[in-house]
């Protein structure tokens, strides 16, 4: 099986240095890219082999690159920018790629700041990914030093200098529009579209925007091929997946797979199902903005498309596995409490209303629930939804919950019967 | 017009709205929280949902917030919705979640926007158990309250605070359900139009800490509608009275002028009408003028009398800041040759000079609107914050125009407030800002420069060259300025409604002159130009176009002998002239009445002091800069003895035998003789209330059909029902009943709606969201441009000599709180201004700040401490204009400084 | 007083924005690194670098979770408390450290040596349960690595 952007990844041990990257066929994207190809070419290669966007949205790249506008008219300078915010729960893909291969990210920037011709690149950094953070610093240094960043690299005329930009620590900063906002030294607080920042982005100029592990195919696809990077894949959508898995695992981690393997290969085959005595009950699978699925479920295909026919969505892809020992209403709340208190507190139904529906989860938890809270919950699912808050954090805080009182609603109505959490 | 459906039924409405203006201005109620007409729309409160379908046979929708949804040809909304109605009252609900039961005790029951939204969603039922977040308060000066548990985070207080109004002291913090609206520390507001918050806020977060102390429900004031008396823009007021006390103001909407906001001088201005420096009794004075013995009624006329009598002349002394009506009262009483305006020199020369260029030059005057709306615009020798302070705000939206202008290029609409900022990231408009120290407004200009105010006369000359250099020759400049001059011709140029400011700041009327030459050139060369002149008080222009002598032929009547009395109205002479020369005319005249509401130097120097009435006891006819003339009615029954000051100047005119006065019965007789007499103000006799009454249901009450207590009121005085005070010079009664309809734009005493009990109501007033009151704004321009123009230009005048060797240029400098004479007597007011100081710019004053150097001006020596202004131009010192204590000498002056020894102090 | 140095590394980090004001976290956190926390006294002096108010600042600062406006001890404890945290056992070690230290979370221990917080997932799901202190991750975490843990911080 082919696994092209963890091939240079060795647990253990230091990431490759730029030498090292180049011997094992580094740069030769970015070499290809501005010697033979030019920016409308690159984009046309990605948009071909069906990249969709790996930080949860899922849109097609190529697709998002062909809005920024081109040619001479266009407002300069433009930028591209790299969602390093990973702060969604469960998911640890983006971490594994820049510690464990930084050249790989930097050259899919380059190559990506290319296509639409963007002089300027921001790395947006969680402030907590300290190794990551040193990694990428030595790599992008090299790459200065080389001629790789900087002005005139490989004198092609083009020019792309390449900040890295560490965060103060705010989970909205990972939507993109609060991105925006917060490297604009800003309160992270979403825009409203349109304008849409490919026209409209940093400083009111266009701007792409991709997260790590989507900009981590680039180089390989310009290397070789739209054919070939559709072909690792086992869906339409073109490549290979970061698929990671947590909880009471025998062998909690992450994994690069072909897009579109099963739930139950990735649970059994490489997470190694459950630790002894524990049965599965559910899985989030893409981290905890999504919807559960059952075993029943188990043999769908985590892709973009497949998920939303059980009812889920893929995230981040990175599952969190919940045993039959641990307490579902817990679980909400503890994921309640996660996302009330990252509410950027600008619209009033996430604001009010996600603080509203953990402290109702707490009570029910802690032995308080009353019999109206269920339904309350259940108003709260509906009430929150996409168009109804001014982004999507809230929305998807309330997927999880709501398949939660889909299939175990009785865990619920237990715990405000018996006044406390069967599990304690 | 573009066609839109609200429950199936086609509506027209204007091309541009979003969804939420287009259903407000049809009459629709829908509930909204962070939009509002002057900010634009965020979408951040979700309340105004709507269920947009995509076409007739879509019968599921979707879910829109209507303030940021565009009402595009063939859009198809309900309001009526289940799931809409129930999606707003959640709003509601989740905004009661953490609101706090204060109603009873807070300030906005009654006028509260959240109120009147929770009521209109029908949330009703609380279902929240747990405890509600609460937060500290913060001291944010002597004008806002701070009460931060009310907040239902609608981000109106920063949006306006730091967008719209450029202040930088009040931010949002923290997150999630944390989010808190304050200062980095407490401390009071620095901006000037921080009073705005207690209008903008839709709750009792932000509310007036004046009307604290004297707290009264919005239902039980008594309120009119009234002018500004603070400066010269003549912004529209609703003014609050009960229990015989003025006790707040309020805005009131004027679409060209004030539109939405005041200035915190004029909303907290107003304890002078209270305060104890009022003159409530008439006072006689025996010829040293020691004592005071209060008069009774009938002795006053007898005393007038005597007075009056004899062979000498009677000269009149008018004011700027008292009615055309008195103003012209006193003209009639002493006749036109001996009618004096009471303005300083300079004041005099500038005002006099701004009536010509209005009623003259080809260029009309200048709007807050129009201001609000140039595309460029350059201001000459004025700090327009401190003098003109709505002019400030309306200049700062200069800004946001040249945004949406940008933006619509990526069809972003102009209510979309956060998507223009994004795309036009808000650059420097082409604000220029030529003045002799640093101003208020430099941080919004694309370019400040300064110089003492000769040299901005030749700046002006020299913008002038580059304008057109046919007309005159490229003045002597410095060549610091060539590079500034050029720009700002540019600019100016390229600009389609190009504005001119200046003012009589600077005291000086070739500036004036050289930027109406400014203004006259872009006219000229086919711009939509138009010219601002700053005065500084509310009548200014009124006083200027009535015309009148100088003061220095009154003094110099008096010293004559040609005449030996003088009565002045509404003015204090002391804050005119240097005190040595009024000393000499107030000791010199044999008989000296003074008519005026506020004790003054002035009104404790005369035999015969007679108590007026403000503008909140008697209506009245100002002037604003523009030349529009507005009527400002009384809010009150005047109290005692005191009368309207042309009540007093008629009594006057009776005791000297002067038949003239018996027609004036009530107001519009008045008015009738003044434009029979002079025919510049025949606009004002357009402006009689009786051609826009209703035409049944009596006259328009001042209170409202909540007010209570009226007969329990005066019940400790009698137990009997009192009988009404009747107004006759108001088309207003003071009472509840009368007319309960919508009342003509000019008349409108308060705004409520049914249902709407805070001044959101306003949407129901005007013929557009955020456009023209129904009927058209109150008030007349009385100057436009003349039908042809004669093409003249000012010459640039003799410049005078520069300060000598080792003197300095005294210039006063102006600030919105301190300058203004009749704000000072409210105790937050005080607080807010400056203590003296004399500023000299960084080569004067090497050893900074605080060092203690001695003024000497007029042979008098002052003692001060130094504030080092960075820019100040060398040998130019600034001296607070107005303040009390300081020395009210005609500035600019030339003055010799002192810097002490240190053994000296 | 910020320090020259101070001042030439914010300097520095503005250098990569078309404004200064975009440099704010950054330099807050410059600032941090140096003195552990940020007072408002050095809130104001770092506004007046950057050429805004100090309101303006703070709003931006008080946004964020890593913005310290209180003093912190010398180390800073941060326990991920995310739901795959949460499964493998948060609680457990959650009570140990609280216990172990003598201080509830966002207090400091009396010696000024922790202080202990909660944090959104770390993004080391696969060590769960997880703390960082400092720079440095912890995974696989039970009561007796962390008492060696804590052990070796000085």
């Amino acid at each position: 099986m082919e696994q092209p952007l963890t091939q240079n990844i060795r647990p253990d041990r230091p990431p490759l240095n730029l030498a090292e990257y180049a011997d094992a066929g580094g740069y030769q994207g970015l070499q290809k890219t501005l010697t033979q190809l030019t920016p409308e070419e690159v984009t046309h290669l990605v948009l071909e082999s069906n990249l969709r966007g790996r930080g949860g949205a899922g849109f097609s790249t190529g697709r998002k690159w062909s809005f920024v506008p081109m040619g001479d008219d266009a407002p300069q300078p433009k930028y591209l920018v790299v969602n390093a915010d990973e702060m969604e729960p469960a998911t640890f893909k983006d971490r594994l790629l820049m510690e464990g291969d930084p050249h790989q990210l930097i050259e899919g920037v380059i190559i990506a700041a290319y296509a639409v011709q963007a002089e300027i690149a921001y790395i947006f950094l969680r402030r907590c990914y300290v190794t990551a953070r040193k990694r990428l610093e030595t790599a992008i240094n090299e790459a200065y030093a080389k001629g790789y960043l900087g002005r005139n690299i490989l004198g092609s005329g083009f020019n792309l200098e390449l900040y890295l930009h560490m965060s103060a620590g705010r989970y909205i900063c990972g939507e993109e529009t609060a991105l925006l906002n917060a490297l604009e030294g800003k309160r992270a607080i979403p825009r409203s579209k349109p304008p849409f920042p490919p026209v409209v982005g940093l400083w009111g100029k266009p701007t792409a925007f991709n997260n790590v592990e989507t900009i981590c195919n680039v180089a390989h696809i310009i290397r070789h091929g739209p054919v070939w990077f559709k072909k690792l894949s086992r869906v339409p959508d073109g490549g290979t997946k970061i698929y990671g898995a947590s909880g009471k695992v025998r062998r909690p981690g992450a994994w690069e797979l072909p897009m579109g393997v099963t739930i139950r290969e990735i649970l059994e085959e490489h997470a190694g199902g459950m630790k002894d005595g524990l049965t599965v009950r559910a899985i989030l699978p893409g981290g905890a903005s999504t919807e559960m699925v059952t075993p029943v479920h188990f043999d769908a295909r985590m892709d973009f498309n497949s998920l939303e026919e059980v009812g889920s969505r893929l995230g981040t892809g990175t599952m969190v596995v919940i045993d039959d020992r641990t307490c579902i209403v817990g679980l909400m709340s503890n994921l309640m409490h996660f996302i009330a208190q990252e509410s950027c507190g600008w619209c009033t139904p996430c604001r009010e209303g996600l603080a509203w529906v953990a402290k109702i989860l707490k009570a029910i938890e802690q032995g308080g629930g009353e019999s109206e809270d269920i339904d309350h919950l259940r108003l709260h699912t509906r009430l929150i939804t996409l168009g109804h808050t001014f982004c999507a954090l809230a929305p998807g805080a309330m997927e999880p919950l709501q398949s939660a009182l889909t299939y175990f609603e009785d865990d619920f109505r237990r715990h405000i019967h018996d006044k406390r959490c069967p599990w304690r | 017009m573009v066609t839109i459906y609200i429950e199936d039924r086609a509506y027209k409405v204007e091309k541009g709205q979003n969804l939420l203006q287009a259903c407000l201005g049809l009459g629709f109620d829908l509930p909204y929280f962070c939009w509002h007409p002057a900010l634009g729309s965020v979408g951040a409160c979700r309340q105004c949902a709507v269920k947009r379908f995509k076409d007739e046979k879509d019968s599921r929708g979707e879910l829109v917030m209507a303030c940021m949804t565009p009402a595009d040809s063939g859009t198809r909304i309900s309001i009526n919705d289940p799931e809409a109605v129930q999606f707003r009252a959640s709003v509601i609900e989740w905004l009661m979640i953490n609101h706090p039961h204060d109603c009873p005790v807070c300030d906005e029951g009654g006028e509260c926007h959240l109120q009147d939204m929770t009521v209109m969603t029908g949330h009703n039922y609380r279902h929240f158990r747990f405890p509600k977040r609460t937060h500290r308060n913060q001291d944010l000066g002597p004008f806002i309250n701070h009460e931060m548990n009310r907040c239902i985070q609608c981000y109106r207080c920063v949006r306006f605070y730091h967008e719209y109004a450029g202040g930088s002291d009040l931010n949002v913090m923290a997150s999630h359900d944390h989010v808190y609206f304050g200062r980095f520390q407490s401390g009071p507001l620095e901006s000037e139009f921080s009073g705005n918050l207690v209008e903008i806020c839709p709750t009792g977060v932000f509310t007036d800490k004046t009307l604290k102390s004297h707290f009264t429900r919005k239902w039980d004031l008594q309120t009119a509608p009234s002018v500004c008396v603070h400066c010269g823009l003549g912004c529209n007021t609703i003014p609050g009275e009960r229990y015989e006390e003025l006790r707040r103001i309020r805005n009131r909407y004027h679409h060209q002028v004030n539109g939405y906001f005041l200035c915190d001088r004029g909303r907290y201005g107003y304890e002078f009408v209270n305060g104890a420096n009022r003159i409530r009794h008439p006072l006689r004075r025996t010829e040293d003028r020691d004592d005071a013995k209060p008069l009774m009624d009938n002795e006053i006329l007898e005393l007038a009398a005597a007075m009056l009598a004899g062979p000498g002349n009677v000269i009149g002394i008018g004011s700027p800041r008292a009615s055309l009506e008195s103003n012209f009262a006193l003209r009639t009483l002493v006749g036109p040759d001996r009618f004096h305006a009471g303005l300083s020199d300079n004041e005099f020369k500038c005002i006099d000079i701004g009536c010509n260029i209005l009623q003259q030059g080809p260029v009309p005057a200048a709007t807050l609107q129009v201001a609000g709306m140039a595309d460029a615009a350059f201001i000459l020798g004025e700090d327009v914050t401190q003098t003109s302070p709505l002019m400030a705000l309306n200049l700062r939206r200069m800004r946001y125009g040249k945004a949406a202008r940008i933006a619509s290029g990526f069809q972003v609409p102009d209510w979309h407030d956060a998507g223009v900022r994004e795309i036009a990231q808000l650059k420097k408009p082409d604000l220029f800002i030529a003045a002799p120290y640093p101003t208020r407004l430099d941080d919004a200009a694309l370019r400040a420069v300064y110089a003492a105010p000769d040299d901005l006369v030749r700046l002006g000359f020299a913008v002038l060259a580059a304008l057109d250099s046919t007309v005159f020759p490229i003045p002597d400049l410095d060549e610091r300025f060539r590079a500034p001059a050029d720009e700002i011709a540019q600019a100016l140029l390229k600009a389609r409604h190009p504005l001119v400011i200046a003012g009589t700041a600077c005291g000086s009327s070739e500036l004036i002159e050289t930027a109406a030459n400014v203004a006259w050139c872009l006219g000229r060369k086919g711009r939509s130009a138009a010219f601002a002149l700053c005065v500084p008080e509310c009548n200014s222009l009124g006083l200027g176009l009535m015309g009148g002598l100088d003061l220095n032929s009154a003094f110099q009547a008096v010293r004559e002998g040609r005449a030996d009395k003088v009565v002045i109205l509404e003015n204090d002479l002391y804050r005119r002239a240097d005190a040595q020369a009024v000393d000499a005319m107030l000791r010199k005249a044999r008989h000296v009445i003074v008519i005026d509401h506020q004790q003054t130097a002035t009104s404790e120097r005369a035999h015969l002091v007679l108590p007026a009435a403000t503008f909140a006891e008697a209506s009245g006819t100002l002037v604003n800069n523009e030349g529009r003339a507005q009527r400002a009615y009384s809010v009150m029954s005047p109290k005692g003895e005191v009368r309207a000051g042309w009540r007093w100047l008629q009594m006057l005119m009776k005791a000297a035998g002067n038949s003239g006065a018996s027609s004036w019965l009530r107001l519009e007789d008045l008015v009738a003789d003044l434009v029979r007499n002079m025919p510049v103000f025949q606009p004002v006799a357009e402006m009689d209330p009786k051609l826009s009454l209703p035409t049944s249901g009596g006259k328009i009450p001042r209170q409202s059909h909540r007010y209570t207590g009226r007969t329990a009121m005066h019940a400790d005085l009698e137990v009997n029902e009192p009988k009404l005070p009747a107004d006759e010079d108001a088309p207003l009664s003071y009472t509840m009943e009368g007319y309960d309809g919508q009342p003509p734009a000019g008349l409108i005493s308060r705004i409520w709606a049914p249902g709407w009990n805070s001044e959101q109501a306003l949407n129901k007033f005007q013929s557009e969201i955020g456009g023209p009151l129904q009927g058209g704004d109150p008030g007349r321009r009385l100057i436009e441009p003349p039908a042809s123009d004669d093409g003249r230009y000012f010459a640039m005048t003799e410049q005078a000599a520069l300060p000598g060797e080792d003197e300095y240029l005294l210039l006063p400098i102006y600030h919105i709180f301190g300058s203004e004479e009749l704000s000072m007597a409210s105790a937050g007011v005080v607080r807010r201004a400056p203590l003296p100081y004399l500023a000299l710019g960084p080569e004067d004053a090497p050893a900074g700040d605080g060092e203690t150097v001695r003024l000497l001006v007029n042979g008098k020596s002052l003692d001060l401490p130094v504030k080092l202004i960075p820019d100040m131009p060398e040998r130019v010192a600034g001296l607070p204009a107005g303040l009390p204590g300081l020395p009210m000498t005609a500035l600019p002056a030339a003055v010799k400084i002192l810097k002490m020894e240190k053994s000296e102090k | 007083m910020l320090s020259e140095q101070e001042k030439k590394e914010i300097k520095a980090v503005a250098s990569h924005y078309p404004m200064k004001r975009a440099a704010g976290i950054d330099a807050l956190k410059i600032v941090q690194e140096h003195r552990g926390w940020i007072s408002d006294e050095v809130l104001s002096q770092v506004a007046n670098v950057l050429e805004m108010s100090a309101t303006d600042l703070d709003a931006v600062a008080t946004f964020y979770n890593f913005i310290f406006r209180r003093p912190v001890g010398r180390h800073v404890i941060l326990v991920c408390d995310s739901v795959s945290c949460w499964i493998m056992g948060y609680d457990t070690i959650a009570d140990h450290l609280q216990h172990r230290l003598g201080i509830g979370f966002g207090e400091t221990t009396g010696d000024g040596r922790f202080t202990l917080l909660p944090n959104v997932c770390l993004g080391a799901c696969d060590r769960a349960p997880v703390m960082m202190i400092d720079d440095q991750l912890y995974g696989d975490l039970d009561a007796e690595k962390i008492d060696k843990i804590l052990a070796s911080c000085d």
